[in-house]
């Protein structure tokens, strides 16, 4: 099987029936898709298939074989966030952040269907699906409005990428 | 433990590797197969995945609605039969609804805490026979004599109704987020040719065709069709309650439609 992730051919080699979530997570190394509920109900493991976005961890990965998929990873880069990845910094969308890639995903899917401007009815039904236990609900959905709308500026103080990772300040906490 | 995966590139090939679907898992979309791996809870020995079979065509023809096993929840809320498309956009939300597919619907297996199957009340409303495969050959039935027969051991291939002009009205009821599971589902529909036709679902293990009250039209009759089942969504005793309201709305909107 081989799938195509963010631009990059890969052969894989995991079992048919494996999650595509855990073929990106486990075999890939592509942890922008969490494994939160793994029952469809939560929204994190959100990736686009085709252009389309679907639960990866309902899919087994012998189903998409050939696929071109697509994961926060592929939107942009620490230099040049994509619009939607900008206007979430800017508008503090997100809180703890484990739900912000599946948000992400669905809201860059939404507004590439509809080209242009969104109405908030139209961002609420896209992110239905999607649980953020923060309930930052609605700087998410401003986010998502002000990205449709190309409202968003220049984002210039995020960490550069030769500060690694953050220590572990809280101890016991699972970051 | 490795899994044989089987892929079949057309119906025929679909229908001779099911055989008799003995120690066959089939994963249409896999909404509901995938997360019983993940949790351990099934190890599928072979499984049938018809993602390549060709199921997927919905098309119409003489007077026949054809719905392939694997179209998606998604292309029904798309579609053009209003009371299908009604109960689909109900389900899960946009993203699982590409994946889920019809005949993963009709054959889901009973849920341990909430009940399935939801499209099951629409389609015995409109009428719709099911075309299937399995022990013995190919069969084609009513959905309520589909849905109450040993569906294990069948492999759904398409769902027809007929294309006729009808009256129809829906209820459905459920917990306020998009992820729950139904507390009860109501549809109706009449045809000059088949009179009305009651379907209800989310109160069982399977969807039920309420016949006492297809011939009186009396809203309470439904208890004497159906023995509604306690879940985590709602109580029996709840779902009891709240059935002939549901149908009576039903039935008042499709006088007045």
């Amino acid at each position: 099987m081989n799938l195509t992730v963010n631009g990059i051919e890969r052969d894989i080699s995991s079992p048919p029936l494996t999650p595509l979530l855990h073929v990106l997570r486990d075999e890939l190394d592509i942890t922008s898709p969490k494994a939160g509920c793994q029952q469809g109900g939560c929204g994190t493991c959100t990736v686009l298939v085709d252009g389309e976005p679907r639960r990866s961890c309902l899919t087994a990965v012998a189903t998409v074989d050939g696929a071109s998929i697509t994961t926060l990873e592929g939107l942009g880069e620490p230099e040049r966030l994509s619009p939607v990845q900008t206007a979430f910094h800017e508008r503090y969308a997100a809180q703890c952040g484990f739900c912000t890639p599946g948000m992400i995903i669905a809201a860059t899917a939404l507004i590439e269907r509809k080209g242009g401007p969104v109405e908030r009815e139209e961002v609420v039904d896209a992110l239905r699906g999607h649980l953020c236990r923060c309930t930052g609900y609605v700087k998410i959905v401003d986010a998502v409005l002000a990205a449709s709308r190309g409202d968003i500026g220049q984002v210039d103080d995020l960490p550069t990428s030769d500060e690694g990772e953050p220590d572990v300040l809280v101890k016991g906490s699972p970051a | 433990m490795a899994t044989e995966a089987l892929i079949p590139a057309s119906p025929e090939e679909a229908v001779q590797l099911f055989g008799e679907g003995q120690g066959i898992t089939v994963i249409a979309g896999g909404t509901i197969v995938l997360p019983d791996i993940t949790a351990g809870r099934i190890t599928p020995t072979r499984a049938l995945l018809l993602h390549r079979s060709g199921l997927e065509e919905l098309r119409s023809d003489d007077g026949v609605v054809r719905i392939g096993a694997t179209v998606t929840v998604a292309a029904l809320a798309d579609g053009e039969e209003e009371v299908l498309a009604r109960f689909a956009r109900y389900i899960a939300d946009r993203e699982v609804r590409r994946s889920a597919t019809v005949g993963g619907n009709l054959c889901a297996p009973p849920g341990r805490e909430a009940q399935r199957g939801d499209l099951g009340a629409p389609l015995i409303a409109l009428g719709a026979r099911v075309r299937s495969t399995g022990s013995g050959g190919d069969r084609t039935e009513p959905v309520e004599d589909f849905l109450a027969g040993d569906r294990a051991g069948r492999l759904v291939l398409e769902v027809e109704y007929d294309r006729v002009p009808r009256r129809s009205a829906v209820e459905m009821m459920r917990r306020r987020h998009t992820h729950s599971y139904a507390v009860a589902n109501v549809a109706v529909c009449e045809t000059e040719a088949k009179g009305l036709r009651v379907g209800v679902s989310g109160i069982g293990p399977v969807a039920v065709r309420c016949r006492t009250v297809e011939s009186s039209r009396n809203p309470d009759d439904v208890l004497r069709d159906v023995d509604p089942v306690d879940d985590a969504v709602a109580s029996a005793d709840y779902r009891r309650k709240m059935l002939p309201v549901l149908l009576r709305r039903a039935l008042d909107r499709l006088e007045s439609a």
